[in-house]
């Protein structure tokens, strides 16, 4: 445990740590830019520089291990003008007016040149080569923009697995992007959004699609419907200076509201319908294996995250078949809200525009996808993020904070606390475990306290549990003794670790839980910015006490859903439901 | 195996596509698993096609469980590797430290107007590419310049013609002697 003197401060700090970690230890601050806590600390962006006793230059404290006796000044002239310096250089050749950038607000870039006083620029000379890539429905790069700070590189690579985007070119000339400056719809992206949400300039974006919903809201002859995605009611707040973790529902709801939308409604709607589907699914699979003798793919994956489905397709195609065939809550609503709740109030599908409010810009690609129009025209119109659906507000001249709570609209906006929980990693195997214990045992008490499965909540990378059945009823009766084991990851990388696993008969599961991004949906690469580890636990409490305060938490006793199929769908896994809910995966290349 | 490969790409009869994969795929194979592979496989796959072309750093992506963007990048960071097909003699000038402020430069010019190409570019009846190193520990004979794997020392501009002719008159030796042989 090297104990060193920062500031005249004396911190004693585990073997491993950099200066960095032990200045924040001691409570002194150190700007940074390309460092990104647990996830990358390479000393490129120059900084993070302090000045340590014996060396003869500055030090970049991100990468640097603190050891004992160490002696560290971070606040002398050397090291003001140092960082100065670093930051005019980046912003010489920093393309991009920041009057109208869309990340003027949350710059990381131009907060460090103001926290360091930079006044006039002396530099002047060439800029970065800016290139626009527009290519795919989710997201939008502009090179000119970059900084090269590698952040959205080491996610892409490292946390994701997937690799579409990596250093070109080298010197001056390097430029941040796939392969041979390809565009993005060219190379294999699964559209994650986690290089957007972590890019400290306006380098990477999400494609914003604000004056469509404008467009659409005022023109008189389609009714204009919104439903929102479980994570956004744990996060929206950000966008109002609300502190992470704040629960905005209502107020959420009553700005939807005022912006014009015909029917305000829920994604947790289709999360609890969701749940009806693949624990049928699920159940199905277990009664084919296990009774019927049937070679039938096991362990079922979830299938509610867009970025995790791209990922499928172009890395693990030879088990697209584990995947659970229904589709993510967002376009389950888009299907039945064009069909059932169209011909409810007599509005022909065509003059329906579904708007989806997600933390994703996955969600983006989701609902364009082609085959995703069994209403017959394209199920969901219109994807916007968390951060846009914050801009919109703003944009309106509404005053969120002193908005009143309001409610949902029934039918699509009724739901329950099963579907909340969506939002976070563990949260749609928990929900799927408690319909799933509620069929078998012809609702006997759910074995866990409080209807939380403790071992595969939190923020660990990949979580396991087993559930051991007992007082199975009637049809399930064959599964009474029998050990259900389950598996949950977040993050892609981790994803991959859990299918290694399986593939190598390392582990055997029936059913896996995957969402795309670390923390699950609460952590999207739409969501509002910065997102942290400590962010994320904040919305995972957020969502989980909006889930306990819920009448209703166990998605089968959805009075809505049940009456969805009582009217219109019939059985969970019958015909109807099988051509508006389910759908069919395609194989792709991994290169 | 580096003379094996050294064959290949001076290799006079054309290789079918199948055979150029065929031998990547050896390569890749025996360095699948290996850390620090992607390299020295595109080392030899250049060896093999003479460059890396689209078909070749794809399989190597794919073989060595490498993003496709990594592999990219790395070709385009090093100014060894090439995207596009070279003449059948590379030439190489020195314009490192020691080799500018001797000429190199002036040695640069003389070959493009002799050749008129530019860097990068190759001659019409793809005799000759040109290319700029940046040093190749040569500083005691600068200015320097290579032609394959044959080095020129302390070259002058006048001597560029020379050099290039005397290439071309090997070449045509080379040739010579294959027809006898044949």
């Amino acid at each position: 445990m090297p104990t060193l003197t920062i500031d005249d401060i004396k911190v004693e700090v585990p073997e491993g740590t950099s200066v960095l970690q032990a200045a924040r230890q001691a409570g002194v601050k150190i700007p940074t830019l390309c460092y990104l806590e647990d996830v990358q600390a390479i000393g490129a962006c120059r900084v993070c520089l302090v000045e340590v006793e014996g060396a003869k230059t500055l030090i970049a404290s991100c990468t640097q291990p603190a050891t004992e006796g160490m002696v560290v000044k971070t606040n002398t002239g050397k090291v003001r003008s140092g960082r100065r310096t670093v930051v005019e250089l980046l912003l010489s050749e920093h393309e991009g007016d920041c009057k109208v950038c869309s990340r003027s607000a949350d710059c990381e870039l131009r907060t460090l040149a103001e926290d360091l006083g930079i006044g006039e620029l002396q530099y002047t000379g060439e800029k970065t080569k800016r290139l626009v890539d527009q290519s795919t429905p989710a997201l939008v790069r502009d090179t000119g923009k970059c900084i090269s700070c590698r952040r959205c590189v080491t996610v892409c690579n490292e946390v994701q697995n997937v690799g579409a985007l990596f250093a070109q070119g080298r010197g001056f000339a390097t430029l941040i992007g796939p392969a041979f400056a390809q565009d993005l719809s060219d190379a294999v992206c699964v559209q994650c959004g986690q290089c957007a949400a972590v890019c400290p300039v306006g380098a990477i974006t999400e494609r914003n699609q604000i004056d469509e919903v404008w467009d659409a809201l005022e023109d008189p002859t389609k009714t204009v419907i919104v439903q929102t995605a479980p994570a956004i009611r744990a996060a929206l707040g950000e966008c109002f200076q609300y502190p992470p973790g704040t629960l905005v529902t209502g107020k959420m709801v009553a700005a939807l509201r005022r912006m014009g939308f015909d029917a305000v409604f829920d994604t947790d709607f289709t999360a609890d319908l969701t749940i009806m589907e693949e624990g049928t699914e699920l159940l199905g699979r277990l009664k084919k294996a296990l009774v019927d003798g049937e070679s039938v793919a096991l362990p079922q994956f979830s299938s509610c995250s867009p970025g995790w489905i791209n990922y499928m397709e172009h890395f693990n195609p030879d088990m697209l078949a584990n995947l659970s065939t229904c589709k993510s809550p967002q376009q389950m609503f888009g299907a039945v809200a064009k069909t059932y709740y169209a011909k409810k109030i007599g509005v022909e599908p065509e003059d329906m525009v579904v708007v989806s409010v997600m933390p994703c810009t996955a969600k983006k690609f989701e609902a364009a996808r082609p085959e995703m129009n069994d209403s017959g025209v394209q199920d969901v119109d219109i994807v916007l993020t968390t951060r846009e659906l914050g801009a919109m507000i703003t944009q309106a001249g509404i005053d969120f904070r002193a908005l009143p709570d309001e409610e949902m609209d029934a039918p699509l906006g009724i739901s329950t606390g099963a579907a909340d929980i969506f939002a976070n990693t563990g949260g749609v195997m928990e929900a799927a475990l408690r319909t799933a214990w509620a069929i078998v045992t012809d609702s006997a008490p759910f074995p866990f306290p409080n209807l939380h499965v403790e071992p595969i909540a939190g923020l660990e990378g990949v979580k396991t549990a087993s559930v051991k059945v007992t007082g199975a009823k009637g049809d399930w009766a064959f599964l009474e003794g029998a050990e259900l084991k389950v598996a949950v990851a977040h993050g892609l990388g981790n994803a991959q670790k859990v299918i290694d696993q399986i593939r190598n008969g390392e582990a055997e599961y029936h059913f896996v839980e995957v969402m795309t991004c670390p923390g699950g949906c609460i952590g999207g690469g739409g969501q509002p910015r910065f997102t942290t580890n400590e962010v994320r636990r904040k919305r995972i409490e957020a969502i989980y006490k909006e889930d306990e305060g819920r009448e209703l938490r166990q998605s089968h006793e959805n009075p809505a859903v049940c009456a969805l199929y009582e009217e219109y769908l019939g059985a969970p896994c019958g015909e109807l439901s099988h051509d508006l809910l389910h759908t069919h995966y395609y194989e792709h290349e991994r290169v | 195996m580096s003379e094996e490969v050294k064959q290949c790409s001076c290799c006079e009869e054309e290789a079918s596509e199948e055979e150029l994969l065929a031998r990547l795929d050896e390569v890749i194979e025996e360095y699948q698993g290996k850390p620090g592979a992607l390299i020295p496989v595109l080392q030899y796959a250049q060896g093999i096609y003479g460059y890396l072309p689209e078909v070749a750093l794809k399989r190597v992506a794919l073989g060595l469980h490498k993003p496709y963007s990594e592999v990219a990048g790395v070709v385009g960071f090093y100014s060894y590797f090439s995207t596009v097909p070279r003449g059948k003699n590379l030439i190489r000038v020195c314009l490192g430290t020691a080799c500018y402020v001797r000429g190199g430069k002036q040695v640069l010019d003389a070959i493009k107007s002799r050749l008129g190409i530019d860097v990068g570019e190759t001659t019409e009846d793809r005799l000759f590419s040109l290319e700029i190193a940046r040093c190749f520990g040569a500083c005691g004979l600068a200015p320097a310049m290579s032609i394959g794997d044959e080095v020129f020392k302390r070259v002058r501009p006048a001597r560029v013609p020379e050099i290039l002719s005397r290439y071309n008159e090997v070449d045509a030796e080379k040739e010579g002697v294959v027809n006898v042989a044949g």
